[in-house]
């Protein structure tokens, strides 16, 4: 149990952003009744909530679905991020000639392959939605991790060799934990794009049982109601999986800067 | 047998390009077992350059070195060196004592022995009450401490040492030097020890190198024959600052050269 003092002194400091929270709502609640704003505009907060009582369990399956897509694509694109990491780390040519490459993917919209991904996979494949989330997680995660991997000091390096350590010693000793603050906030923009690549490969069709076609469904017979229940569910994983992510994170880095004093 | 002997070496940076240097050149220098030298000389004389070469991290252009009779490299496959650089480069990842026990680790001791050992060593720091402290839990002269524990942690025969103590404040410098002649008595470790501080040098060592600016050189030996064991009164003992005089009036010499 948290005791009670720090209990309320977290509750204190976040009076501000539920002050926020609380008054946004209000007034969106308040302005859409006072001008008569249309449910296809936009629908009340109260008309949202309702119809996500209403359609919880249409809501949670097709939610469940796109939540999975994206995390197999996080952890696949993840983990094939991580091996040519440490490829590019170990090896110069593999440097010199991927990293370019990658940077330039990088900047790049890579969600432009979603319509593509469906005749590769077909329709109703999920792996055309793990593909695309894992494309798009993958360039982040790689740079950053290779960036980790190298910025090590000089004097680390020359603090390994004194010990006539090897260079599998040294990767494991000091550049993978060296890394491991770039993976993380590379691993929160990931999470963030995980769910941006599910949702837009599903706005191209596949399943009925996933956010993307529930959104574009429900948006096109007008059931806007439903189609915002949607979008406030996806924007809940969104949150979910990044809070996932810094919770790892603070386990794993305890010493790190940005841990340090949260 | 000398602990380190090094003939006629040079070392010359980026050889045949617009960008060569001469970093050090000529240098002959015999240390003794149990010695304690201190290098001393302008910026950018090549001290640390000397030391990186004692120590393989970098191979030298021409002469020989020779560390307890063996090659630099061989040397360093024995872990024959204990190196302390000017920043206590910890890693941060690791608490206190797994710091300590890094070197342990790579050479494949075994977990037990290896607290054991590491536990001694932040004893002989005194910092025992701290093995669990994160570094950034640490004052930078603590880090320090760290630094000289992990150095010591698998009883090297030689100490190389960066200017060690280039960023502390004087307090706690004074405080360092005093420690490590009580380590170094306890251990019989041979030191060379690169500084800036010209009473720092006399104040530690049995000899003080001075060398030249760029290309450097080893200009002039000057015996320290303060009486041992040294304590702070050494620091207002008349003979003390004569050899300041003796070793100000060698650099002085150097730079006007």
């Amino acid at each position: 149990m948290t005791d009670r003092p720090e209990f309320l002194r977290k509750v204190y400091f976040r009076l501000p952003a539920i002050g926020i929270f609380v008054g946004g709502l209000i007034v969106w609640e308040g302005m859409v009744r006072a001008f008569d704003i249309k449910g296809f505009i936009l629908p009340a907060p109260t008309a949202i909530a309702a119809t996500f009582a209403s359609e919880t369990s249409d809501l949670l399956a097709a939610g469940a679905g796109t939540f999975s897509t994206a995390l197999a694509g996080l952890l696949l694109g993840g983990f094939l991020a991580f091996f040519t990491a440490l490829a590019a780390a170990r090896w110069r040519f593999v440097r010199d000639g991927a990293l370019p490459f990658a940077i330039a993917a990088n900047s790049t919209p890579i969600v432009v392959l979603a319509p593509i991904a469906n005749s590769w996979f077909g329709l109703r494949s999920p792996f055309g939605s793990i593909f695309v989330v894992a494309v798009l997680v993958f360039f982040p995660v790689m740079i950053n991790l290779v960036r980790g991997l190298l910025s090590v000091e000089a004097s680390g390096i020359e603090l390994m060799e004194s010990y006539a350590a090897g260079r599998r010693t040294t990767l494991w000793k000091l550049q993978l934990p060296n890394a491991t603050p770039y993976l993380f906030s590379a691993l929160k923009v990931a999470a963030a794009l995980s769910l941006i690549g599910a949702i837009v490969k599903e706005f191209f069709g596949g399943s009925q049982e996933r956010l993307g076609q529930y959104i574009t469904t429900k948006a096109g017979l007008l059931q806007f109601e439903e189609a915002w229940a949607a979008i406030v569910l996806a924007s809940l994983f969104g949150i979910a999986l990044y809070n996932i992510v810094v919770l790892i994170e603070r386990r794993v880095i305890p010493w790190h800067v940005s841990v340090r004093n949260a | 047998m000398s602990a380190l002997s090094l003939r006629g070496v040079g070392k010359v940076f980026n050889p045949g390009s617009d960008q060569e240097v001469q970093a050090v050149h000529g240098v002959d220098l015999s240390v003794e077992r149990g010695e304690f030298i201190s290098v001393i000389g302008p910026s950018g004389c090549g001290k640390s350059t000397l030391l990186r070469l004692i120590g393989d991290l970098t191979p030298p252009s021409s002469g020989t070195v020779s560390v307890n009779g063996k090659t630099p490299a061989r040397a360093r496959l024995d872990r024959d060196y204990g190196m302390v650089f000017q920043s206590a480069t910890l890693l941060e990842w690791r608490r206190v004592a797994a710091n300590v026990e890094l070197p342990l680790e790579i050479m494949g001791m075994d977990a037990a022995e290896r607290s054991r050992q590491a536990a001694a060593m932040l004893g002989l720091v005194q910092l025992d009450r701290f093995a669990n402290h994160y570094p950034w839990q640490l004052s930078g002269g603590m880090q320090q401490r760290v630094a000289i524990a992990r150095a010591l942690a698998f009883k090297p025969s030689i100490l190389l040492m960066d200017e060690p103590f280039g960023a502390l404040d004087e307090m706690t410098r004074e405080r360092m030097q005093s420690e490590l002649l009580r380590i170094r008595a306890e251990t019989g470790t041979t030191v060379v020890f690169v500084t800036h501080s010209i009473p720092e040098a006399v104040f530690l060592s049995t000899r003080v190198v001075i060398m030249s600016p760029r290309p450097g050189t080893i200009t002039e030996v000057v015996d320290i024959d303060l009486p041992e064991p040294r304590s702070d009164d050494t620091r207002e003992d008349q003979r003390f600052f004569e050899l300041l005089t003796d070793v100000r009036e060698g650099l002085r010499a150097v730079e006007d050269s």
